[in-house]
């Protein structure tokens, strides 16, 4: 059975193997120097990484969400059919759930927030490094927060569901067992909490402009 | 298929299955059921449990073979909706239960044509989660490569015949050794299928079948002793999966009574404490009962994980065992024979 990381697998042997055929290449070929990180790190636009910090953050918080509403919903359904006293009981599963997709709302608008935009042709000589290397900074601070934030809250997804779906199955069993379930879900759900103050920190220094 | 992608395909039929776990027949209510005077009384006592009003269209004197029939026929409901609602490879699965079941109806069958009933007194007698189409002509022939040309190449039985097809009359002896050649196919497709889904239900299902290779391996030898069968033909009978292949097979070939058989068990633990918490006195356990106590033990087991195909397997095996305690208690009250009523096995 092919897992479900399978085309992961596949599109990042495909990018390995290119990157080696083009160093092969280009070392054969006395054309080291086109290898160059530090103009790829200078000239890819802030506004890059800034937008791809907001989207990954946005989209990995739902997937994680997602992920976990999945695992717990189904459970829900399935344990309902005969103990129909915890369907409502358990939506709060669903709902530690949800709030992980609310953090990556909440940092996207305030990634996006920090965002605005500049012009290199009106900064003059004298400040032209200062106002460079505060723009990148603003870039790559948001492009982690967005990756914090994310990746924090689709492990805690993950995780809130699968813990999820165990209370759902023990209520349904035994009623006394989903109060101490319970106390684990929140645990789950405060690394998703560490991940929205991390991501914060990041976020407050970053100053993109003019100025 | 793990804990991330299990509850896509399976979280709602591992919810349910659950649900009907809960509802087995607890000790309290087998308390209950042993106090009954009557038939009539035991109906009542099941309606207060998961059973419900299932007897109540039946007429008023009740027989035992009624009440066995109406607790099956709520086993293959229940089974039939979760088959139906199941994709592959819970749905293979599934099907892999019933192939048990399609063996020992097409056994019945045979041997009840050899033994001149007619086919439609045959099928009420059938299991129903065994039962598959075609399965009136399979009174049609008088040998096994007729039948299997005929009927039995179209049922997903049919890789299982390859070693016991032959030319010759099928008669009392050779049914015997064609179920067992059967069964002992069966399980090691079903051994083998089930190393292919993921690691959880694999070590459970490899632990419960290895028991149930052993459990035969050690039923074949003793049933053995004193019929025709010869010890080459004992040794093609045992499965080749369980904890007793291939050192314990061959030791079990060579025994020669009870006792023998008993010695060869005592190199394994858990079979060593069957042995010799058995007897043949009649206050004592027999060997059998050992076997479905040890079953039940692991069939309850299966509960403790989640994410895995085992709570379906472990499920029909359990409504089985409550199948044959309730028809145990009911024929001990039919007959008001009180002293070994409670012979039950007890499981939750």
């Amino acid at each position: 059975m092919a897992s479900v990381l399978t085309p992961v697998y596949i599109v990042l042997t495909m990018a390995l193997a290119a990157f080696l055929i083009l160093s092969f290449y280009y070392t054969l070929t006395d054309q080291g120097y086109r290898y160059n990180i530090g103009w790829l790190l200078q000239d890819t636009s802030p506004y890059m990484w800034a937008n791809l910090g907001i989207g990954l953050g946005i989209s990995l918080s739902v997937v994680g969400a997602a992920w976990g509403i999945f695992t717990t919903g189904s459970s829900i359904l399935g344990g309902g059919v005969k103990a129909p006293r915890i369907r409502t009981k358990n939506l709060v599963s669903i709902i530690f759930c949800e709030a992980v997709a609310i953090y990556g709302i909440i940092m996207a608008i305030v990634i996006s927030n920090q965002e605005t935009v500049f012009n290199p042709q009106k900064w003059s000589e004298a400040e032209r490094y200062q106002l460079s290397s505060q723009n990148h900074h603003a870039g790559y601070s948001m492009f982690g927060a967005g990756l914090t934030v994310g990746f924090s809250n689709l492990f805690c997804g993950i995780c809130v569901g699968i813990v999820g779906s165990g209370a759902a199955l023990a209520d349904a069993q035994n009623s006394s067992l989903f109060v101490k379930i319970l106390i684990v879900e929140i645990f789950g759900s405060a690394i998703g909490l560490f991940g929205v103050i991390i991501s914060i920190l990041q976020v407050t220094h970053a100053k993109m402009g003019d100025k | 298929m793990n804990s991330l992608n299990f509850n896509i395909d399976f979280g709602y039929l591992e919810g349910l299955v659950r649900g009907f776990k809960s509802g087995i027949v607890k000790q309290a209510d087998y308390l209950n059921l042993m106090q009954c005077e009557t038939l009539d009384d035991l109906k009542l006592h099941l309606q207060s449990t998961d059973y419900g009003n299932f007897l109540s269209n039946e007429p008023s004197p009740l027989q035992v073979s009624i009440i066995d029939d109406k607790i099956r026929e709520k086993l293959v409901i229940e089974f039939e909706h979760m088959r139906t609602q199941s994709v592959v490879p819970l749905s293979t699965f599934l099907d892999y239960i019933t192939y048990g079941y399609m063996i020992d109806n097409i056994v019945l069958l045979i041997t009840g044509t050899l033994h001149q009933h007619t086919i439609s007194e045959l099928i009420p007698k059938c299991h129903p989660l065994g039962s598959f189409e075609q399965m009136e002509a399979l009174s049609i022939a008088s040998t096994l490569l007729e039948l299997y040309n005929a009927v039995l190449v179209d049922t997903p039985l049919a890789p299982y015949f390859i070693d016991c097809i032959s030319e010759q009359d099928i008669d009392e002896l050779n049914i015997e050794i064609i179920r067992n050649t059967l069964y002992r196919a069966y399980l090691e497709d079903f051994y083998k299928f089930c190393q292919t889904l993921g690691s959880t239900t694999a070590d459970y299902m490899s632990e419960v079948l290895a028991f149930e290779a052993d459990r035969r391996a050690i039923t074949i030898t003793i049933n053995s002793f004193g019929t025709e069968l010869t010890k080459d033909d004992r040794a093609t009978l045992f499965p080749r999966c369980g904890k007793l292949f291939p050192e314990g097979h061959s030791a079990l070939v060579r025994a020669d009574d009870y006792e023998h058989v008993r010695a060869v068990a005592e190199f394994y633990s858990e079979y060593r404490i069957l042995f010799e918490e058995s007897g043949n006195n009649p206050t004592e356990k027999t060997l059998e009962d050992k076997f479905f106590e040890h079953e039940v033990m692991l069939m309850k087991k299966a509960f403790l994980e989640q994410f895995h195909f085992g709570i379906f397997y472990a499920y029909v095996k359990l409504k089985e065992q409550e199948n044959r305690n309730i028809v145990w208690i009911a024929e001990c009250v039919a007959q008001r024979h009180q002293t070994r009523i409670d012979g039950y096995i007890p499981i939750f």
